[in-house]
């Protein structure tokens, strides 16, 4: 784990005493009230999990947002892939520009996203809307909206890890398997693929932790329909402003775990292909 | 660890393209065709939408809609508290990435998580998470549910990583010999920190602040059970921005939400400037 094994840091009063500090901080911040949800989900022992588990709503609303997030998963790990290898293997002008705007959905307000896509896709007065749903098509408060939204907010984080591996490893293997004689699809499929295989598979997990979680943009454009459109984050803060403190619980336990799951898997794999 | 798991942003010398490529082929030339147009109308378009509804009106609508009596105090609100926020991840942020780089101890590998938990967390889960220590029941005995105080701690927990995973991979690369060198030249460890690490850690700390502030400019959803959302007190500008798009005001909506969207487009631009002096350094 640590950078530097062999150089050995001195320690003085102030190193203790800083370790302290950010010790304090993030058990305050962070392990504390995580560590308070779990409890508050099994103060009645496994009573909340089974509730939400014979709710046939709340199990429509947990496979609807897994559903969502596979979809929106694969289509952000197809998207990410291609526009890394355009960004780092070829020049076209512009290229500078896709790149910073790359990065815009994860610092764009979910409210806004969900704004967005509704002044584009709305049924009623967005720019593409009526005449999509003239063709049959409804994107808003319907299924495609949600999938458009985890999409959009998802977006970049399969790119950020696969451009600095595709960076890394260079293209000396490519140009020689092209001059062997191999096709384009070739040499991505022997050659370029299994040497970013890491940097995907830590993008997909990152995007699947962020696509199960969206909660904002999915709340602009779901509608929020019991049984149709409503998502599991969705469930979490309906049942806690109802009142129903133990529902609201499990449900955001069920997601926490998901989450922090996605953590570990990534720090467990990760130092094992850096060494 | 070098590792940036979760990380929300890359060490930033190793993230830009620099190294010009190829020209196009006609294979990745459609490739790239497909994929600027998926991202047009999924990204491009519906931003555009949200700047042409909001100017739609003229600048005296525009104006009126932002200056709002409401509005205006929930923007001061999420601008201050996000501000605010950032210069505690400016110390904070510092301070955790140099325990995780420089101090040994164990049990560090558990605040690697910790860290990334705040990004992996749903933002509705985050705040029901701080609502369960700082809420009503609290085993602490502080509630600040519904106070302004809720807000600051909301932006605190979802933008806990972005400083440190900046700073991070640039600390963990600094070469020891020149602080050893100082430091046997009689250098306090004072003077070797806010002469020698603090400039190369400057760029790394100041992409992160930027990071920080653009996310908690922006959030929405550890607020909604935490922070009640009071007029003039408690609503931030996203709130704001959900009530006129539930009032049916998609144009004052659009108009709160372009303010927004000129912040995240600055922050982006501040980064890609700061990463290109980064690349030239290294």
């Amino acid at each position: 784990m640590a950078s530097h094994p062999s150089t050995r840091t001195r320690r003085g009063p102030v190193t203790y005493l800083v370790r302290l500090l950010v010790i304090a901080y993030l058990f305050l911040l962070v392990a504390w009230p995580v560590y308070l949800v779990g409890k508050n989900t099994f103060a009645d022992g496994m009573d909340n999990i089974n509730g939400i588990l014979e709710d046939p709503d709340i199990v429509h609303a947990i496979s609807l947002t897994v559903q969502v997030a596979i979809i929106a998963v694969i289509i952000n790990t197809l998207f990410g892939v291609g526009i890394s290898l355009l960004l780092v293997r070829y020049d076209f002008p512009g290229k500078r520009l896709l790149s910073a705007l790359l990065d815009m959905p994860l610092s764009v307000s979910p409210i806004v996203v969900g704004l967005a896509l509704v002044l584009v896709y709305g049924g009623r007065n967005g720019w593409f809307g009526p005449g999509l749903e003239s063709m049959g098509f409804q994107v808003i408060f319907a299924t495609p909206g949600i999938v458009l939204a985890t999409v959009f907010v998802a977006l970049p984080l399969v790119i950020r890890e696969v451009v600095p591996v595709l960076e890394e490893v260079g293209e000396e293997q490519e140009q020689a398997a092209r001059s062997l004689g191999a096709n384009a699809w070739q040499t991505f499929r022997r050659i370029t693929l299994p040497s970013i295989k890491w940097g995907v598979v830590y993008g997909v997990v990152l995007s699947l932790a962020r696509s199960l979680g969206e909660f904002g943009a999915v709340k602009v454009v779901s509608g929020n329909v019991l049984g149709e459109t409503r998502t599991a984050t969705l469930v979490v803060e309906e049942k806690y402003l109802n009142f129903d403190k133990g529902g609201a619980y499990a449900t955001a336990f069920l997601l926490a775990l998901v989450a922090v799951a996605c953590i570990i898997i990534v720090s467990v794999i990760r130092p094992k292909e850096d060494r | 660890m070098t590792s940036t798991a979760l990380s929300p942003d890359r060490p930033a010398t190793s993230r830009r393209p620099v190294r010009s490529g190829r020209p196009l082929t006609r294979v990745s030339g459609l490739g790239l065709g497909v994929a600027m147009m998926w991202f047009s109308l999924l990204v491009l378009i519906p931003l555009a939408a949200v700047v042409v509804t909001a100017s739609a009106g003229g600048w005296s609508t525009f104006w009126q809609a932002v200056t709002n009596e409401q509005t205006a105090a929930a923007i001061e609100l999420t601008v201050g508290t996000a501000f605010a926020v950032t210069l505690v991840n400016i110390v904070m942020g510092t301070m955790i990435a140099w325990v995780l780089v420089r101090d040994r101890f164990f049990g560090k590998r558990a605040l690697e998580i910790l860290i990334d938990i705040p990004f992996a967390l749903p933002t509705i889960v985050a705040g029901l998470v701080l609502l369960s220590l700082y809420g009503r029941n609290s085993p602490l005995g502080v509630d600040i549910a519904n106070t302004r105080p809720a807000v600051f701690l909301a932006f605190l927990f979802v933008t806990l990583p972005f400083v440190v995973r900046t700073v991070q991979p640039v600390l963990a690369e600094l070469e020891r010999d020149v602080e050893e060198a100082a430091m046997s030249l009689g250098a306090s460890r004072f003077t070797v920190f806010r002469r020698i690490i603090l400039p190369s850690l400057t760029p790394a700390i100041a992409a992160g602040a930027a990071l920080s502030f653009a996310r908690g400019v922006s959030e929405y959803g550890s607020l909604v059970l935490l922070s009640g959302n009071l007029p003039m007190k408690t609503e931030v500008t996203s709130v704001r921005i959900l009530s006129s798009i539930e009032n049916d005001n998609l144009d004052s909506a659009a108009a709160v939400a372009t303010i927004l969207l000129v912040i995240s487009f600055a922050v982006i631009v501040l980064l890609d400037v700061i990463q290109r002096r980064m690349v030239r350094r290294g």
